[in-house]
């Protein structure tokens, strides 16, 4: 009998959308870093690099959370909402209540060790996390409505529970987790990469990472051959509220001061670095490397920017258009993958 | 009659008011290839779904090698030998053959306390399953860069994971081209000579006749023809599915 006469081989086959879609990010950070390098000499300098990926820390390991979440074909808009929630119970649990909420150095007051802290603020991730993954697993609502829901909703429960005022004034043990560094190292950027190696190891080495894979690409074909989808679904919610109750908490740490308002606007530049990184809103496509990438190339933009004394007007112009052009791409890869 | 693997005893199923399979008697012979007939909206998918455990019957008795059983779900009947092809193959394009040769059923190594993907061992297999097979699919391609036929061989090489005992394919050929349907029939026999059960759902006439060794044909939940392919013929069974010919 003879082999199957159209077997294609496909090896070695150049696709320049799908090079493109690939890797456009890393290609556009290193142009990015080029000329910032060339124009701007401080740029290159230690302390802003190191600057550079602590500010890109917070919202990067709120998009680990949300590569996830995109991986099954979601969508987390909660997520800004969810870290000022988280933000502040951790804050609270620290001083043991609202009554001396701006006593600064809050060591003389400090009313629960911080693991209790920490626990807190990433029970409450969770636990927000859970309830929406629930909402879209079980009653069916659509991702899109049911976060669109929580960022409403959580934002509208931080005022209530902090009473529209910030919590401030830590103990420095507390604050080094935010202001600290491991020789030269931010913490917050130790944290970041430490949970991203771990997501990166997750999606790629485990059957729970080969399910969100499965359930993004196909979720009835990976129902019938035995993928517990709705888990596997209502799992990457709970992930992307843990990734914001830990951001949360590194937030308040760094700036001494938990605030309802923190996080405004935080699920748009999350999900821009998802998809700048590579990770397909259709689902199924992606990976933590490069929403790394995608956080890094927003850092380095702003920052760069910023530096040239370019108007922050323009900047957010130059974002937007790269978001487009990012999304444009991933379009255009999928649909030749589907002419294929 | 081969000595029957599968039992069907008065089966009936009915969603609500509506009554999709009634009274359905059927044996599954070792090694046997059934070609199961129908209409539109004859229950031929019921009744798979019903061996396959997709869904229990309202009523009547499923015996399998001579015990009573009765699924829960798929994973049930999956352990007890029964595979099934999925008419859209229900392949996951974004992953590698391999992937979905053993998704839902990866094989794990440990590393300290972790429990890893073994994606070496998984492709070994599935290589193997494929030179089984005699298709040329290699495991570490994306199934969306494959054929039609591949996708079928990816397909059917799940079924050949555990010891299956019967596979249910439903519509086999019906995605792929004329030239591939060739390669797929041939799979069936090869599935037949190592003594496994296939039941082929199809419209295609000269697929049944060509593999087949028994027809049943359905007609609105009933069953109406049950006979050995040689005792038919293309032009009966089409008056069969369409009702032109109550009942043989």
């Amino acid at each position: 009998m003879s082999p199957m006469p159209d077997t294609i081989l496909r090896v070695g086959r150049f696709d320049p959308a799908e090079f493109a879609a690939r890797y456009a990010a890393p290609l556009f950070l290193l142009l990015l870093i080029a000329v910032f390098t060339a124009l701007e000499p401080r740029f290159a300098h230690p302390l802003n690099v190191f600057n550079i990926l602590r500010q890109v820390s917070i919202s990067g390991l709120v998009a680990i959370g949300m590569t996830f979440v995109i991986l099954t074909k979601g969508i987390d808009l909660s997520v800004g909402s969810l870290l000022a929630l988280s933000g502040l119970v951790g804050a609270y649990v620290a001083k043991g209540g609202l009554d001396d909420r701006f006593a600064l150095g809050g060591a003389a007051t400090a009313a629960n060790p911080l693991f209790l802290v920490v626990l807190a603020a990433l029970a409450a991730g969770m636990l927000g996390g859970a309830v929406q993954g629930l909402a879209i697993t079980r009653l069916k609502v659509p991702p899109f409505v049911v976060t669109l829901g929580g960022l409403t909703a959580f934002r509208g429960a931080a005022l209530l529970f902090s009473g529209g005022g910030p919590i401030s004034g830590f103990s420095a043990d507390y604050a080094w987790w935010g202001q600290g560094r491991i020789g030269m190292v931010p913490v917050p950027v130790v944290i970041f990469l430490g949970a991203a190696l771990i997501a990166h190891f997750v999606l790629t080495y485990t059957v729970f990472g080969k399910h969100v894979y499965a359930t993004g690409g196909n979720e009835r074909a990976a129902d019938l051959n035995g993928v517990p989808t709705r888990r596997v679904v209502f799992i990457t919610y709970v992930i992307s509220g843990f990734a914001c109750g830990l951001a949360g908490f590194l937030l308040s740490a760094r700036l001494n001061s938990a605030e309802a308002v923190a996080g405004s606007g935080l699920e748009l530049t999350v999900i821009a670095a998802v998809v700048i990184g590579g990770t397909s809103l259709f689902g199924g496509v992606g990976s933590i490397v490069g929403t790394v990438i995608g956080a890094l190339l927003l850092g380095v933009l702003t920052n760069g920017l910023v530096l040239l004394n370019v108007s922050s007007f323009i900047q957010q112009i130059v974002i937007g258009i790269t978001l487009v052009a990012a999304v444009t791409l991933d379009q255009f890869a999928v649909r030749r993958r589907q002419a294929q | 009659m081969k000595p029957p693997i599968l039992e069907l005893k008065n089966i009936s199923k009915h969603f609500g008011a509506i009554q999709a399979l009634e009274g359905i008697d059927v044996q599954l012979g070792q090694g046997e290839v059934v070609g199961l007939m129908g209409d539109n909206g004859a229950g031929k998918s019921t009744l798979v779904r019903i061996i396959a455990g997709n869904f229990q019957p309202s009523a009547g008795e499923v015996i399998l090698a001579g015990e009573r059983v009765r699924f829960a779900s798929s994973a049930g009947a999956r352990q007890s030998g029964i595979e099934v092809v999925h008419q859209d193959l229900a392949l996951c394009d974004n992953l590698t053959a391999a992937d979905n040769v053993f998704l839902g059923r990866e094989l794990r190594r440990r590393i300290g306390p972790f429990s890893i993907l073994d994606y070496r061992a998984m492709a070994r297999r599935a290589a193997e399953l494929f030179s089984e097979l005699q298709s040329e699919t290699r495991p570490n391609d994306k199934v969306r860069l494959m054929s039609g036929g591949q996708r079928q061989a990816v397909a059917i090489a799940r079924t050949r994971l555990s010891d299956a005992r019967i596979v249910l394919m439903d519509e086999p050929t019906a995605a792929i081209s004329v030239r591939q349907v060739g390669t797929v029939l041939d799979l069936i026999k090869r599935l037949r000579d190592r003594g496994i059960t296939v039941v082929l759902i199809s419209h295609r006439m000269p697929d049944v006749f060509a593999v087949a060794d028994r027809l049943v044909v359905l007609r609105r939940g009933r069953k109406v023809a049950d006979k050995p392919i040689a005792d038919t013929t293309p032009e009966e069974a089409t008056g069969l599915i369409t009702g032109a010919i109550a009942v043989a």
